[in-house]
């Protein structure tokens, strides 16, 4: 039996035990989330906590884990290409509200960055973190790839924008009530921006016009972040 | 989904290479999304926006992606754990970060697509007040309203 086991661990099968378990800790994460029918309830964060925990009770480095898990990450780079479907396809309700729509996706992207980095400065982060954090608004793929370019930590940078995305759908909503901000478009454009895929999710139950414009939020957001994070960080950092 | 896969890999490899070529600072796959975006926008030039045409396999291959793609950042999400200590010591800045930041991001955004659309269509319909006299003068009472 143990030899059985064993011989799981080495190649050509050493990819199967973690790529099942990554895929069973998600299926775990969505089944909770269906349980409990909200949005923030994040499969990727119950399916990451159960895989940590996982590697934590059996003492198996990171690095082992990844090395199998890594087919499932791959395929993060033609999902972020995949983007483009969505993008393409609500282009025209950019050009239609031109003015709102660019100026609001410029402010909203450099506030989040800025900020971002900000906070993290003035409470006595470190620079590691505050590179991290800078690309979180971003819809979390592109965030990585970018933390990665600039020299942050992906894996920091991915918690950050799951985090950020549970943050703008619990707090979005609400924050936009009480500033009296009531168009469908400003809300999509908003959760897309501020709080990505996650966000997004929550304020598309409020119509086609709000999912549209979270789609250009997430969108557009990502691009700018992928243009202005790694000129800020050869200008600044 | 073997045309489409080669596709998306293809619009991912070619955009790595113009990343190397050109020493951008933006990734390849983001590289390789705006090179699809437009094809896809060149492509349908003719069509009117609604009827954007996606070859439907391509569509099946990217829907499924971006429908599960939050399973695609559990690998690299896991390596937080690898991070432990540097959560612990710094868990003040990066929770105020995280919190803070986002609800600014959030903020900022819907005030001013909600003003600038509001200042836009109030300028369209003064400039065309018999078409739409309505919104003209809902605007002029929402202005005295306020003052």
């Amino acid at each position: 039996m143990s030899a059985v086991l064993h011989r799981l661990w080495i190649p050509p099968a050493a990819p199967l035990p973690w790529l099942a378990a990554t895929l069973a800790a998600y299926l775990i994460g969505r089944a909770v989330q269906r349980r409990c029918g909200v949005a923030y309830a994040s499969p990727v964060l119950i399916a990451i906590i159960v895989i940590a925990a996982v590697l934590v009770a059996t003492g198996t480095p990171y690095a082992t884990y990844f090395a199998g898990a890594w087919f499932i990450h791959f395929l993060l780079g033609p999902a972020t290409v995949a983007l483009a479907i969505p993008l393409a396809r609500n282009l025209h309700h950019v050009r239609r509200s031109l003015p709102g729509t660019g100026l609001a996706l410029l402010a909203g992207s450099a506030t989040s960055i800025v900020s971002g980095v900000a906070i993290v400065w003035l409470l006595g982060g470190t620079r590691m973190v505050a590179l991290s954090m800078a690309p979180k608004a971003a819809t979390t793929p592109i965030a990585m790839a970018v933390s990665q370019e600039i020299g942050g930590l992906p894996a920091l940078t991915a918690a950050f924008a799951i985090l950020g995305g549970i943050v703008a759908a619990i707090a979005g909503e609400r924050t936009l009530q009480q500033m009296r901000i009531d168009d469908r478009r400003s809300q999509g454009l908003a959760a897309g921006v501020a709080g990505s895929g996650i966000a997004a999710a929550q304020v598309a139950g409020r119509g086609e016009l709000a999912a549209a414009f979270a789609a250009l939020g997430i969108g557009f957001n990502g691009l700018l972040t992928a243009l202005l994070v790694p000129l800020l960080a050869l200008l600044w950092w | 989904m073997v045309a489409a896969m080669v596709g998306l890999l293809g619009c991912e490899l070619a955009g790595e290479l113009l990343r190397q070529a050109f020493h951008l600072p933006v990734p390849g796959a983001v590289v390789g999304m705006f090179l699809l975006a437009g094809t896809l926008v060149a492509v349908n030039r003719k069509r009117p926006p609604e009827a954007m045409a996606v070859p439907p396999a391509l569509r099946r291959a990217a829907d499924a992606l971006i429908g599960h793609m939050g399973l695609l950042f559990v690998p690299a999400g896991v390596g937080v754990i690898a991070e432990a200590d540097l959560l612990r010591q710094q868990w003040l800045p990066i929770l105020a970060a995280v919190l803070g930041s986002t609800v600014l991001g959030l903020a900022v955004t819907g005030l001013v697509m909600s003003r600038v659309t509001r200042l836009v269509e109030k300028r369209r319909s003064a400039e065309a007040p018999r078409a739409v006299p309505h919104a003209s003068l809902a605007g002029l009472c929402r202005k005295q309203a306020r003052s």
